[in-house]
């Protein structure tokens, strides 16, 4: 790993001023990821600014139909939280479901959402449940905030504060992990809710998290699995690697999906 | 150079390190606690795996500096003097170790399990034990060690 100047700063305004003085810095949260990718010299930050020890971050909230949780909360956090675990049981399980005890004893939906790993759980959950995206300057809705593989509408420096999901009618989040990274091959994540239901997809495309407005219209009028059987994701839009092709990738997404639509609760 | 202070095994210790030491470091290396190892160095095995502010963590993916002020606890920290912690003397008695390089890490996700969740059925042992690799193949039996743990702990 290079070296790089630390900060740890107390509050949202320090680590923002923090970030924007250096030259080329970076946030660090957990840091389950970019720990990793600095040990690999895949970054060469010349700053890191690190999170945790801003208290304002960390913390669960309900408020009416609104659960929102702190930037640096920890997945562990999440899963074990009586709140979540009653507004949306669906998002404490999928939190549950990350690496293993101790990536979630570290990892935070911050720095997962911000990360916008094509893999990850979070994202799917915002865009199902129509989260917003909270940060220092603004709120953005999931369906604005997740641009492309790793790649977000966070500006340079803007930094995540906390996301907000709307309280479902029913929801269910099913992954097919990789057995060696648990990362997810494919994950489903279907929500209903008054406006209708949302279907939102990870480990598979080819730009990260999508929406299935196929499967959405059909699961609109009709929600049951059967509803869903015959709509398949076309594969030229998945991603092929050595895990899987695209062709499995997308038999996968309709399998997840129906299982996703059957454990609706 | 940043100084990081924290307290290991309930001594208070403190040393310059460059931000990019890993706190695996710190231990090995500036404290000379041996105990806690290095097996993947990519955050899956789980030999490292240190209790920071009592949670369980795998302390090869977080830098020493990220540990300012922490409450750490490290293999050599369970002990009481000769006498083992009680995961200790379970793994002894159901052999559940072979090598023993995992071992440090199993015993502490192990202590961080039951104290969290005493009433863990053998299915939640093994999925807790997800982070942590042995190559020897020892699973029954390091699950077997927890299960007697849970009635000694």
């Amino acid at each position: 790993m290079y070296d790089f100047a630390y900060h740890k700063p107390s509050s949202v305004a320090d680590a923002v001023a923090a970030r924007s003085g250096a030259e080329d810095g970076t946030f660090v949260a957990g840091g389950m990821t970019l720990v990793p990718t600095l040990k690999q010299r895949l970054a060469q930050p010349s700053d890191l600014v690190d999170l945790g020890g801003i208290g304002e971050l960390h913390g669960i909230t309900v408020s009416g139909d609104t659960v929102t949780i702190g930037a640096m909360t920890t997945h562990g956090a999440v899963a074990k939280s009586a709140e979540v675990q009653s507004a949306i049981p669906a998002l404490a399980a999928l939190a549950g479901g990350i690496g293993d005890p101790q990536v979630r004893n570290r990892g935070t939906i911050g720095g997962s959402v911000a990360n916008n790993d094509p893999a990850a759980d979070y994202p799917a959950a915002c865009m199902a449940l129509g989260a917003t995206i909270k940060t220092d300057k603004r709120e953005v809705p999931a369906d604005e905030f997740f641009t492309g593989l790793f790649e977000t509408a966070l500006d340079e420096g803007e930094m995540i504060v906390s996301v907000s999901f709307p309280k479902p009618e029913k929801a269910a989040y099913q992954k097919f992990i990789n057995p060696a990274s648990r990362y997810a091959l494919v994950g489903v994540f279907v929500a209903k809710t008054g406006g209708g239901v949302k279907v939102a997809v990870t480990g598979a495309g080819q730009d990260g998290v999508f929406r299935v407005p196929e499967m959405e219209s059909a699961l609109s009028s009709n929600l049951s699995a059967d509803a869903i059987a015959d709509v398949a994701v076309d594969a030229d839009t998945l991603n092929s690697d050595i895990h899987a092709s695209a062709e499995y990738r997308s038999h996968l997404i309709t399998v997840m999906a129906k299982r996703a639509v059957a454990a609706l609760s | 150079m940043p100084t990081v202070s924290m307290t290991v095994n309930g001594k208070k210790v403190s040393g310059e390190v460059e931000g990019r030491i890993l706190l695996v470091q710190f231990l090995r290396e500036n404290l000379r606690l041996t105990g806690t190892h290095v097996g993947c160095d990519t955050s899956q095995c789980g030999a490292c795996v240190v209790h920071v502010n009592g949670d369980s963590m795998k302390s090869c993916t977080l830098l020493a500096v990220q540990a300012e002020g922490a409450e750490v606890t490290t293999i050599e920290g369970l002990a009481d003097g000769d006498t083992l912690h009680p995961m200790q003397e379970a793994f002894r008695d159901n052999h559940g170790l072979q090598c023993g390089f995992c071992t440090p890490g199993m015993v502490m996700s192990a202590v961080d399990l039951v104290k969290k969740n005493p009433k863990a059925s053998e299915h939640e042992i093994r999925e807790w034990l997800e982070g942590n690799i042995c190559r020897c193949t020892g699973y029954h039996n390091i699950v077997k060690s927890i299960q007697q743990a849970q009635q000694t702990m």
